[in-house]
């Protein structure tokens, strides 16, 4: 038996299914869907959900985990908020956000690596420290009355399509970075250590990869994500909440998880993450499209997305196996 | 994720007995000795905290408090231990916590529904959901972290869906009994958590459980060959997990006389994670830890409950506690103690 599409790319394909299979629902159910408004918004209001999603996407591939994701991103938008209301240029505020949150990644990544502590329970100490600290830079949230951010950003930066849509600066952003995770991810050599490191460490390590370096690097990668996404997120929102974002991480690793990359690592890709972004986006706006608010069938469909996704996954890599024990005994 | 643990069992044990008894208590060194430090801290610089009456026959106080709200993370670190025991993790058990609520809530206002129904309704709810885990992890092989990420998602949606979205508030005296009545003077859930301590313990260390669990997670292909069915035995552990979290999320709902899907237990796997962690139990697996366990969920309850009297934000606290895990995670590590303590032998040598 011969798999038609490399196996690879399966998990890929579904995903795509999944968020066409999606979006033709909304357009059969609703009149107004099939418009370029819809599309515009889907990826605008869910920016920095993937850009978080890309750090993540690097993390979990080295077959690690960040869950400071959430905390950074909302520390991030308190910190941009109060700088600028105490008079910092904008610009400078968001170069220091996204220099503190690539710091912090470093911290973590030196912790893990230098004491090979688990990832899992040190991000989980940075989410409580990242957490506190916001809370400490400002009690509550913050709005920005910035020019800078209240015509510049939302107004000036926006591209028009036609007369009455035009993309947002966030959806601008993310596009762009997301471009450039891509090119990390696949095309570099930073990339191909990390599909190393998840795929084996020991291997990796034998083969004399800089697994330290990169491991390090991998969550200082991940840092500046959060706070870029933290930065996307303050555009959005045009305000700073220390509170806010609880649990971002897990809708980014969930929107990881189905875009097809497995959680120990090695396997996916850049662009299914994305897809699995719009894909939660996508279940989010059909809900708002019907109007009855029942939030919580977003979460019971996103856990069995997740789900279908892993047995797929599992399915796959059992099919490859037989595949690859097969043809040795056949020739 | 998979990583051989420092301390390897090679060495044929031939008097395991004996090895034990030196084992339970030695564990139990490092997690007493953090605990008594923020006693000690609390007994010079915070007052009252040591402060106990007798208020109508039951007793009341600072110390009767952080035994009282730390029973919930005592009992989901029982069923906690037990998973990491197999080198796995329950994420879910914050939302098993929250379902166990919900059904507990409607069914106490339908009228005709007695109580223990109530309760074993609501109890085998939480069972079915961590037999679902256990299905996913044991039967299907799905790693520990994303199977019970599922219904950490998911769990909290079939809350909503079981209260309609809304806060089930109820009066029933029984049940609101489980979360704020006391027995012999002291608080009903502390006892139960202590009277699951001693199932748990009768159960892993008086029968072969124990050793199943831990050879699981030591190295499972070595324990499969030695003939232990690895699925069941991780099978069982979730459905523990599952039960823990229903019992935790009866006195949660019964604490609050409501059943709030949003917030019942909400974050209380992480802390029931760092209460094991705390306790000695390490995340690879291969060892557990019961009263160690008990002792980390109070020694998280008496660093939260220590911030509040010192007027510490609410907000703020988790800063404290993240200086707390990264303190535990460093003392554990395996790299940092062989240079700690060769650093010590150069010294003396």
């Amino acid at each position: 038996m011969k798999l038609p599409v490399s196996a690879k790319y399966i998990p890929l394909l579904a995903t795509a299914l999944v968020l066409l299979a999606l979006y033709t629902l909304g357009c059969v159910s609703f009149d107004n869907f099939n418009s370029l408004r819809v599309l515009v918004n889907l990826v605008g209001d869910n920016a920095f959900l993937g850009v978080a999603a890309i750090g993540a996407t690097f993390v979990i591939l080295s077959g690690g985990i960040d869950l400071s994701v959430g905390s950074v991103v909302a520390f991030t938008s308190i910190f941009i908020a109060s700088l600028v209301g105490h008079g910092v240029n904008p610009l400078a505020a968001i170069a220091l956000a996204l220099l503190a949150g690539a710091l912090f990644g470093t911290a973590m990544g030196s912790l893990i690596r230098a004491f090979q502590l688990p990832p899992f329970l040190v991000t989980l100490a940075g989410m409580f420290l990242v957490r506190g600290l916001g809370f400490i830079v400002h009690p509550q949230s913050l709005g920005i009355t910035h020019a800078f951010f209240l015509q510049r950003v939302t107004e000036g930066w926006a591209i028009p399509l036609n007369e009455r849509v035009s993309v947002p600066f966030t959806a601008t952003c993310y596009a762009a970075f997301f471009l450039v995770a891509l090119f990390v991810a696949h095309y570099t050599r930073f990339g191909r250590f990390i599909y190393a490191l998840g795929g084996d460490e020991q291997s990796a390590t034998l083969m004399g990869l800089p697994v330290g370096p990169t491991k390090i690097l991998i969550y200082t990668v991940s840092g500046f994500c959060s706070a870029l996404a933290g930065v996307v997120y303050t555009f959005y929102t045009q305000s700073g909440d220390p509170a806010s974002c609880v649990g971002l991480e897990l809708d980014a690793i969930a929107s990881v998880v189905i875009g097809g990359t497995l959680l120990s690592g090695g396997v996916g890709f850049m662009a299914g993450t994305m897809m699995g972004v719009l894909i939660l986006g996508l279940i989010q706006t059909l809900i708002t499209f019907k109007g009855d608010l029942n939030t919580w069938w977003t979460k019971i469909v996103v856990g069995m997305l997740v789900l279908a996704f892993i047995l797929l996954q599992n399915l796959i890599s059992a099919l490859s196996h037989r595949i690859k024990t097969r043809i040795p005994a056949s020739g | 994720m998979k990583v051989a643990p420092a301390t390897v069992a090679t060495t044929s044990r031939p008097d395991r007995f004996e090895k034990r008894q030196t084992r339970w208590w030695s564990s139990l060194v490092w997690p007493v000795a953090g605990l008594a430090l923020l006693l000690l801290f609390n007994l010079i610089f915070t007052q009252g905290f040591f402060h106990v009456e007798v208020r109508e026959g039951r007793l009341y106080g600072v110390l009767i408090d952080v035994l009282n709200h730390g029973s919930k993370v005592m009992l989901l670190a029982l069923g906690m231990a037990l998973v990491i025991a197999t080198g796995g993790v329950d994420l879910s058990v914050g939302a098993v916590m929250a379902i166990a609520g919900a059904v507990a809530a409607q069914l106490i206002n339908k009228a005709g529904v007695p109580f223990p129904a109530v309760v074993a309704a609501s109890l085998a709810v939480a069972i079915a959901a961590g037999g679902w885990n256990g299905l996913l992890v044991g039967g299907f092989k799905v790693q520990p972290i994303v199977a019970t990420l599922i219904l950490m998602v998911a769990g909290r949606g079939i809350a909503q869906l079981i209260t309609d979205g809304q806060i089930i508030t109820f009066t029933d005296a029984r049940l609101t009994y489980i979360g704020n009545g006391s027995l012999l003077g002291l608080p009903f859930p502390v006892l139960l958590s202590l009277a699951m301590l001693a199932l748990a313990g009768v159960f892993t260390r008086r029968t072969a459980v124990g050793l199943f669990i831990e050879s699981v997670g030591d190295n499972q292909t070595a324990s499969t060959y030695s003939g232990v069915h690895a699925g069941a035995v991780k099978f069982l552990v979730y459905v523990f997990s599952g039960l823990c979290a229903g019992l935790a999320g009866l006195v949660a709902a019964s604490n609050i006389k409501c059943a709030d899907s949003n917030h019942a237990g909400l974050f209380l796997e992480l802390d029931a994670i760092l209460a094991v962690v705390v306790g000695g139990t390490s995340l690879t697996g291969g060892r557990f830890y019961l009263a160690g366990a008990m002792v980390g969920a109070l020694f998280i309850q008496t660093l939260t409950t220590t911030m509040y009297m010192r007027n510490v934000s609410a907000d703020v606290a988790p800063v404290p506690k993240a200086l707390a895990i990264l303190a535990v995670c460093l003392l554990q590590s395996p790299l940092l103690r062989a240079k700690l303590a060769a650093q010590f032998r150069r010294r003396t040598a």
